[in-house]
């Protein structure tokens, strides 16, 4: 690509396609937080299903799901934070329940399904949740969001699921649908922009919807 | 992260053999430290045993009337059994302090055992660290240690363990079921599983290589009120300055244990024989010997207070 024409790329594409050249380049990249293999990288085949689609990777063993969602799927809705757990930016739904993709390696999923933020609705055809964040402005920045919506979509089936949490008063009890257990349930997913309130209320107004 | 060859063990014998053979090999479950440290280089395993795949995942009645919990069960599921809601409500509330939702979706209940220190200087690799570099220091003596450990502690290294869950394991008087790579297994109780520090801290454990953790056993329910109560800098998603599970009886009678204290899960049982006197009695036992720093001594009459008011909120669950 000459210079020129990358000019002329918005900063969205031009992420997008700088990602797609780091593969085929032996140059570390921020976008790519794997360091330069000493040794040539052991390869592994990891198959698992994302967003209803079988996808069948020869990966380095090292690949963590984020970054094969990311870097080899190019499903970019799915957001790299902190890569180390704390952030919640990554958060995906593997067979039903919320994780962070960053501390898992894509190997580990054979046989699974993903589901991430593309899968949950389009620009189009939205999921609740994300119509609900929306229209309660459950954002500033908007790169924790998919996180966010991710957490909170299967957050709710977990409270549906009877399983307590930190801000449960009766352990033997259906676990209520309070503010503060949605803060609590929610506190693996920072958003820096401080848009908290915003997002208790888009998550109450989609959980009330299905109560 | 270093280069790795990766399996899937087809049962439990096979990954303990396989993690001996194959040198610097480690178990993967729900990958939630051992991933995170790879990446800083801190664990730099030349082979994962990725053990998930096998049929660990059961939390099962035992013939003595407790509970048989599969080393790979979820600390979610764990949390919400509806047994261990009832009869082990001090370790559903130790799980549900700890970490986050999508975290407990992920690790497990042998992972939760064998959990690393967080200790700032195990993780900055810039810096001294016996536990991480054996030989090379300890930066916490002498630095900030506000959240280091105050009892059992040596002069190689005062790090904590930061688990919750083993807190509640440790005043269960659970059982760590282990096989070994020749396939035979041992149980090994609680109180003796995690080590203190002493000349080698960067052995955490009495596991011994290939060892691998299949279950936790708990005995039967020891009845009484359970509370754990949690102190940290934030609200949720933050290791414990302190921590007190304790299980208190009608007359007064029970078990505590601590965490964020020691290098392990923190119980004297003789320091029990005071509870009917107060926390105050109790503390001094327990925290009998403290070793504190400047920036770390708030934990002794921190300890006492959680206590207390530990105490006082099983009388009232009672009544």
């Amino acid at each position: 690509m000459e210079f020129d024409d990358e000019l002329k790329l918005s900063r969205r594409e031009f992420l997008i396609v700088g990602a797609t050249s780091v593969a085929a380049s032996t140059f570390p990249s921020v976008l790519n937080a794997q360091p330069v293999p000493e040794q040539p990288p052991l390869v592994s085949k990891a198959s698992f299903t994302v967003n209803g689609k079988l996808r069948q990777l020869d990966l380095d063993a090292r690949t963590t799901l984020l970054d094969a969602l990311r870097e080899h799927l190019h499903l970019t809705g799915t957001k790299k934070g902190c890569d180390q757990g704390q952030c919640g930016a990554c958060t995906v739904i593997v067979d039903g329940r919320r994780v962070v993709s960053c501390l898992t390696l894509a190997v580990m999923h054979e046989g699974h399904s993903i589901t991430t933020i593309e899968g949950l609705g389009t620009p189009e055809n939205m999921h609740p949740m994300q119509a609900a964040f929306v229209k309660h402005d459950g954002y500033q920045c908007g790169y924790c969001t998919p996180g966010q919506i991710c957490s909170s979509v299967a957050m709710l089936n977990e409270i549906k699921a009877g399983i307590p949490s930190h801000a449960t008063g009766d352990l033997n009890a259906a676990p209520q649908l309070t503010p503060a257990e949605l803060r609590e349930r929610m506190s693996g997913n920072i958003c820096r922009c401080g848009a908290y309130s915003n997002i208790v209320d888009a998550i109450t107004e989609v959980a009330g919807r299905r109560a | 992260m270093k280069s790795f060859t990766y399996e899937r063990a087809s049962s439990p014998a096979a990954a303990a053999a396989a993690a001996a053979n194959i040198q610097n090999s480690k178990f993967i479950a729900g990958g939630t430290n051992l991933l995170d440290l790879m990446k800083l280089q801190i664990e730099t395993p030349a082979h994962l045993v990725d053990v998930n795949g096998l049929a660990l995942d059961k939390i099962e009645a035992t013939p003595q009337g407790g509970l048989r919990i599969g080393a790979l069960v979820r600390n979610t599921d764990l949390a919400a059994d509806a047994r261990v809601r009832r009869d082990y409500a001090v370790l559903s509330r130790a799980l549900v302090a700890g970490a986050t939702g999508q975290l407990r979706n992920m690790a497990t209940t042998a992972g939760n055992l064998l959990q690393r220190t967080r200790c700032p200087y195990f993780y900055d690799t810039n810096m001294p660290c016996n536990k991480r570099v054996p030989g090379s220091g300890c930066s916490a003596i002498g630095g900030f240690s506000r959240q280091h450990a105050i009892m059992g502690v040596s002069q190689a290294c005062i790090a904590t363990h930061p688990s919750d869950m083993a807190v509640a394991m440790r005043a269960l008087d659970a059982t760590v079921e282990a096989i070994q790579p020749d396939g035979s297994t041992r149980n090994i109780p609680i109180a003796d599983f995690h080590r203190l520090p002493g000349d080698t801290p960067h052995i955490d454990t009495v596991l011994k290589p290939g060892e691998l953790i299949t279950a936790v056993e708990l005995p039967k329910p020891p009845g009484g009120t359970h509370v754990y109560r949690k102190v940290r800098d934030r609200a949720s998603f933050a290791f414990a300055l302190i921590s007190v599970g304790a299980i208190v009886q009608k007359d007064g009678t029970g078990r505590v244990a601590l965490g964020g204290v020691a290098h392990k899960p923190w119980r004297a049982e003789a320091a029990e024989a005071e509870m009917p006197h107060g926390a105050k009695a109790v503390t001094a036992r327990l925290l009998a010997g403290a070793r504190t720093t400047h920036d770390n001594a708030f934990k002794v009459p921190l300890v006492e207070r959680t206590l207390a008011s530990v105490l006082a909120e099983a009388k009232e669950m009672k009544s």
